[in-house]
């Protein structure tokens, strides 16, 4: 035997095991865990779910451990005399020498045969105390407060506050009601100086406009004189705020959120795909808050897509269909209107049809369009762009939701290519049908009221009234994006699905029924999908790149189905900071 | 869902025969008839009614004056001595109601309002009289003490819209009340 025993003893070490891979053992009430070396306690914990209450920790924010709610007790092994071998238990451990004092979670990170207590008599008394101190100076009105029912204060002081207040003097005065932004509002006395807002503004929108002024129980959360916290992402801080000190002026005393039901779906102002939580109640939306993804948005969204929905359920929407009789139009109802269509469309020859589609419509209405025109025989299809400056952050310069979906459902690299040639068609008294979906071509694709009135015959489906629907022949009511069920894929090549949360005012339908039904109509045989699903199939089927899924099978963080070198700013930097070690990510 | 076997009372020969429950549900009823008859029945003298027993003359006769302290008749919304509204659209009546009897719409109070400081106010508050239980949880489960179930129990309409109890009528029902907790006091 050449290995003496002790080194035969020492390589079976679990720290040597454990550092051989990066890790270190932490044994956290009780059991054993290895978590990689600089995690922070309080993510080791939420790894092994573990419960550690907090306020100011954000795992995509620097920690800056001023809220004290996340002590815990550690133990570290005992330091051994010189010479001496350390004593292990059964299993290779040393013992843990509890520490009489609770350290926080969140700054701290794990080492080698660390023990993490959070249940202990200390620990539990040290929180009660935590929870005691920021109640002294909270006004309690939670009856009126926007943030009741989903509060960390609320929440904590249930599992970890005593009940009854001890503090006999008068609690301190600060600003109420203070629109500190156009989007946001500010209730000091609420603020338990966690400083999320401030940190986010400061790393991750970059725009430190928000701080601390006065000291001790006067500390107040202001921003800077004469600049307003009118930040594009301003929103997100009020996410962020764990009690009710930051409300969004956009929701603020519109519904408590314990009667709103949260659908997840994704956001369509732009190519990122945000992923975003609907929040409704019965037919309305009243809020939408962004949804964790680490691979699109991270915990963020920009407040101008996170607003863009109240035109929804606006004055408007159209909600049943509308067939021109002279210079008005009147409603029709949808048999009618289908009736209407066929013999208008099939009297014009194939090569003087054109249609445009939209960049905002899914994948399955892609594909049926796409069938519409093959059954049509027209070559004419093309969709809108809409280009605009990216922000640097989360917003692309292509605010189309589906740009790269529409290049693999139309098979073409550039979906936008033949608008041009369709426009000055139209123009030219070349194209007599037009069919337009889901797009405002006065508005946003360079056609004027004149270039409309050429057309012998002009069909919109859109959501509401608008210029392009004044001069049309017929007009469809179609479905907004929380109204609908369907796949997109954001520009970085991951397929998504949106959910409906609300359902369709009026007469309006799912776009994919409307193109089915033209097809039907236009045809006189159905295109054989009695369901949303059935045409992903169709898409399985015809489209390498989503070959082997189905719609419900998308997750709700989607599927990354094709690589198209597209890279999310915030994620860049977001990322660079997580491997730089300054936040945990 | 787990299933919970119940074991069915053993019955006595004597039970088992419906004639003997029968007897004896007829000998209540007949002492209570004849009682009736002799105007020596519960209530008799206390209802001041038609001497036949218990029967009230109602409309001309009602319980008003008979009401316990407990009795829950329709609910209300209350102004205080100062004559603030006490209801502040926290919308946990509406929440915890079982019928679902109870709409709110909240509102902002404008900042030049005496007591702009309580900042929301409900901007509609119906409640649909058919569908109240008269329960009681809303005034339970209310935060501000704004909520009442009053002793008003003659509540009638000729629509089901006439039977929806909007803000001004919960208030007009309410009236003040007196003695109440002064949360949004000067110290606030």
């Amino acid at each position: 035997m050449s290995d003496t025993p002790s080194a035969t003893l020492e390589m079976k070490q679990p720290k040597d095991l454990a550092a051989a891979i990066g890790m270190v053992n932490v044994q956290i009430n009780g059991v054993w865990h290895q978590f990689r070396k600089g995690t922070r306690m309080i993510e080791a914990c939420r790894q092994v779910g573990v419960a550690v209450p907090h306020y100011c920790y954000h795992p995509k924010l620097t920690p800056s451990g001023n809220c004290r709610m996340c002590l815990v007790q550690i133990g570290t092994p005992p330091r051994p005399a010189p010479g001496q071998e350390p004593q292990r238990d059964a299993l290779g451990y040393e013992p843990i020498i509890w520490s009489p004092r609770a350290v926080i979670a969140c700054a701290n990170t794990v080492s080698e045969n660390m023990g993490i207590c959070t249940t202990s008599e200390l620990v539990e008394s040290c929180q009660a105390g935590v929870m005691e101190f920021l109640l002294i100076n909270h006004p309690l009105d939670c009856p009126i407060c926007d943030q009741a029912g989903e509060c960390r204060l609320q929440e904590n002081s249930i599992g970890h506050g005593r009940g009854v207040s001890r503090f006999a003097d008068m609690k301190v005065k600060k600003p109420k009601n203070v629109a500190i932004g156009p989007r946001v509002r500010l209730d000091d006395e609420r603020c338990i100086m966690c400083s999320r807002c401030i940190r986010f503004m400061d790393e991750v929108a970059g725009d430190p406009v928000l701080g601390f002024t006065q000291r001790g129980t006067h500390t107040t959360l202001t921003v800077y004189p004469g600049r307003l916290l009118d930040s594009n992402y301003s929103l997100n801080t009020v996410d962020l705020c764990p009690v009710g000190a930051l409300t969004a002026s956009d929701f603020r005393f519109q519904m408590r959120v314990w009667f709103l039901k949260e659908t997840p779906s994704i956001d369509v102002n732009c190519g990122t795909g945000t992923n975003i939580t609907l929040w409704t109640r019965e037919n309305t939306i009243h809020r939408i808050t962004p949804r964790r993804n680490n691979d699109v948005n991270s915990d963020w969204m920009p407040d101008s897509h996170r607003l863009n929905f109240h035109h929804i359920d606006g004055a408007t929407r159209l909600t049943e269909p509308l067939a021109k009789a002279g210079t008005q139009h009147r409603p029709a109802t949808w048999s009618e209107a289908l009736q209407i269509i066929a013999p208008q469309l099939k009297a014009i020859a194939p090569e003087q049809t054109a249609i445009i589609g939209s960049g905002r419509m899914t994948n399955e209405e892609l594909l049926l369009t796409r069938l519409l025109a093959s059954k049509l025989g027209t070559p004419h299809l093309a969709l809108v762009p809409r280009f605009a400056e990216p922000d640097g952050l989360l917003i692309a310069a292509d605010r189309n939701p589906n740009t790269t979906g529409a290049k693999l459902v139309l098979a073409t690299e550039d979906p936008y290519a033949g608008l041009d040639a369709i426009r000055s068609a139209v123009r030219s008294g070349e194209i007599s049908a037009l069919i337009v979906f889901g797009e405002d071509l006065i508005t946003d694709a360079g056609f004027t009221a004149a270039d409309l009135a050429k057309p012998t015959y002009l069909l919109q489906t859109h959501l509401l009234a608008n210029p392009t629907a004044t001069a049309a022949h017929l007009v469809l009511p179609a479905a907004a994006f929380s109204e609908k069920r369907g796949s997109m894929v954001n520009l970085s090549g991951r397929l998504q699905r949106l959910n409906p949360a609300t359902s369709k005012p009026g007469q309006a339908r799912d776009d994919w029924q409307i193109l089915a039904d033209l097809i039907l109509a236009i045809t006189g045989e159905t295109c054989g999908f009695s369901q949303i699903e059935d045409v992903f199939s169709e898409l399985a089927a015809t489209i390498p790149a989503f070959s082997g899924l189905s719609l419900e099978n998308i997750s709700s963080v989607g599927i990354p189905v094709i690589d198209t070198g597209y890279q999310i700013p915030l994620l860049v930097t977001e990322r660079a900071r997580i491997a730089a070690g300054i936040v945990n990510g | 869902m787990a299933v919970v076997k119940l074991q069915r009372p053993k019955l006595a020969p004597g039970e088992q025969i419906y004639l003997t429950a029968l007897l004896k549900g007829f000998f209540l009823t007949m002492t209570h008839a004849v009682k009736s008859l002799l105007g020596k029945s519960m209530g008799a003298k206390e209802l001041a009614s038609s001497g036949l027993g218990v029967t009230m003359q109602y409309p001309e006769q009602t319980w008003d004056s008979h009401l316990p302290e407990y009795y829950r008749g329709a609910p209300a919304l209350v102004t205080d001595e100062q004559g603030r509204e006490r209801c502040v659209s926290c919308q946990l009546c509406e929440f915890i109601c079982p019928p679902k009897a109870i709409r709110i719409v909240p509102g902002e109070i404008p900042s030049d309002d005496p007591w702009a400081k309580v900042e929301k106010r409900p901007a509609e508050f119906d409640i649909d009289m058919i569908r109240c239980i008269y329960c009681g949880m809303c005034e339970e489960v209310c935060p501000e003490q704004a909520i009442f179930l009053r002793k008003d129990y003659v509540i009638t309409g000729l629509s089901r819209k006439e039977m929806v109890h909007h803000k001004d009528k919960l208030y007009q029902i309410g009236g003040i009340r007196t003695g109440l907790v002064n949360k949004w006091n000067e110290l606030k």
